[in-house]
């Protein structure tokens, strides 16, 4: 634990999954009209949706910076001749997401293999800072905000996994969903998306079963439609607040003496071992989904 | 667990990262993996047109060798022949010398014969006037008998 004593363990937990909210505090505040962060999870609630995690935005941003600046630097350099060690290590990884792309998506768009790149390297690294040992961070973060900002440490909000904010999550499979509906309308036309929503699954020569069909198709593919996106993301969301939630209650068991924290260690090592399969496989689950999903827009004679 | 700002930042951020990716990650690194698969394949195909050509030269060599062993084999035939013709024209000029050699020769025993013959028939005509002298034992007018001694020594 975070060295705390005066905290029971149901405040641990909360304090670990109160993500730092930067916003505008509501009516009824004594700050009411002014920015700033929220003090616990009630405040942050009432500060609806005007408001922005500072961690999430900050770690997925720092993160995708590593990322771009690191394939950066060995795409500046890259050779066709020998390649050195880094660079043998990202073409890997390009060559991988490559054939991932070819094997799924059979349009013409040059920027799904990008994407997949950049959702499966991001996707990772995001999920790899649930490997890190949960109080680490935030309790240099309450260090920071008590050295430098006078604030008190227990204010100080650390979620260092941005893939457990949904907000993370959905924000991506947003991006990737309104990419899906742009490349459907540009390639089927409204009209042949229009139908794709409308004449299947149900389909009748009779003219007048067709209409009778066509609300109830709407209903069905519209569903389908929107469950796109929302599994896309809940799937990555779920697992990884699953997988930290675990690590949290095993850092609880460092509170319990020597034998529950010894214990707790070795639970500690095997579900650290365990999760580098989970977020490695979250991250290329998130990356096939959405080639499949641009490759869904691109299908423009689907038979039925 | 609140939706908020935040969505709309990982959106706007996801979007520039993947267009960042899109325009300065992806394109040299796909570009290097193609100009060395390139490579490759022209390094492959480079070899086994070397292998190709090697066969060829082997062939080649063959062929060359073949035609060497006939030439070497058709020089010692006409050798061996220009050899026998070499002897026998030995030969031929041995026995034409041999000839004139006994031709001369015998010309010679001819000629020795002869001249034998001459000396032996004069000692004869001195041998047979000798004797004649001792016959008759006075002096035969040599000049007086002459011509019966001449006409006798023809006779011999």
């Amino acid at each position: 634990m975070s060295g705390d004593t005066q905290q029971t363990a149901a405040e641990y937990i909360k304090h670990h999954l109160q993500n730092m909210t930067y916003g505008k505090f509501p009516e009824g505040h004594d700050l009411v009209g002014q920015w700033g962060l929220a003090h616990d999870a009630a405040e942050a609630k009432s500060m609806g949706f005007m408001a922005i995690h500072v961690d999430t935005m900050f770690w997925s941003i720092t993160l995708g910076v590593l990322f771009l600046f690191l394939f950066k630097k060995v795409a500046k350099n890259a050779t066709s001749g020998v390649p050195g060690g880094m660079q043998n290590f990202v073409e890997m990884i390009v060559e991988f997401v490559d054939s991932s792309v070819k094997g799924t998506f059979n349009g013409r768009n040059p920027y799904v293999a990008p994407m997949a790149l950049t959702i499966f390297v991001w996707v990772f690294l995001i999920n790899a800072m649930d490997l890190i040992p949960v109080d680490w961070i935030p309790s240099v973060a309450g260090w920071i905000g008590h050295t430098f900002f006078g604030m008190d440490p227990h204010y100080v909000f650390q979620k260092v996994v941005p893939s457990t904010d949904p907000n993370a999550t959905f924000g991506m499979a947003l991006s990737v969903f309104m990419l899906t509906l742009y490349y459907s309308f540009k390639q089927k036309g409204f009209i042949g998306f229009a139908g794709e929503l409308t004449l299947h699954p149900f389909s009748s020569n009779n003219i007048v079963l067709k209409l009778v069909f066509i609300p109830i198709n709407f209903v069905l593919e519209f569903v389908a439609l929107l469950a796109k996106p929302l599994s896309l993301s809940l799937r990555l969301y779920g697992n990884m607040f699953a997988g930290e939630m675990i690590f949290i209650l095993i850092a609880l068991m460092y509170g319990g003496g020597w034998i529950a924290g010894i214990f707790g260690g070795f639970l500690q090592l095997g579900w650290a071992i365990f999760h580098i399969l989970i977020i490695t496989l979250q991250a290329y689950i998130f990356m096939t989904l959405t080639i499949v999903y641009m490759d869904l827009a691109y299908q423009t004679s689907e038979e039925h | 667990m609140n939706i908020n700002l935040t969505l709309i930042g990982q959106s706007i951020t996801f979007a520039v990262f993947v267009w960042f990716c899109y325009a300065y990650v992806w394109p040299p690194l796909v570009n290097a993996l193609a100009e060395r698969k390139k490579q490759i394949a022209e390094g492959l195909a480079a070899a086994e047109r070397g292998q190709h050509e090697q066969e060829l030269a082997e062939k080649r060599a063959a062929e060359h060798i073949k035609e060497a062993k006939g030439q070497a084999s058709e020089i010692i035939t006409q050798a061996q022949k220009r050899a026998s013709e070499i002897v026998d024209e030995a030969k031929d000029d041995a026995r034409s010398e041999a000839e004139r050699i006994k031709i001369g020769a015998d010309a010679e025993i001819e000629q020795e014969t002869n001249r034998a013959r001459e000396e032996l028939r004069q000692q004869v005509a001195v041998l047979a006037i000798a004797g004649a002298e001792k016959i008759l034992n006075q002096e035969v007018n040599a000049e007086a008998h002459a011509s019966t001694l001449s006409a006798l020594a023809e006779q011999l």
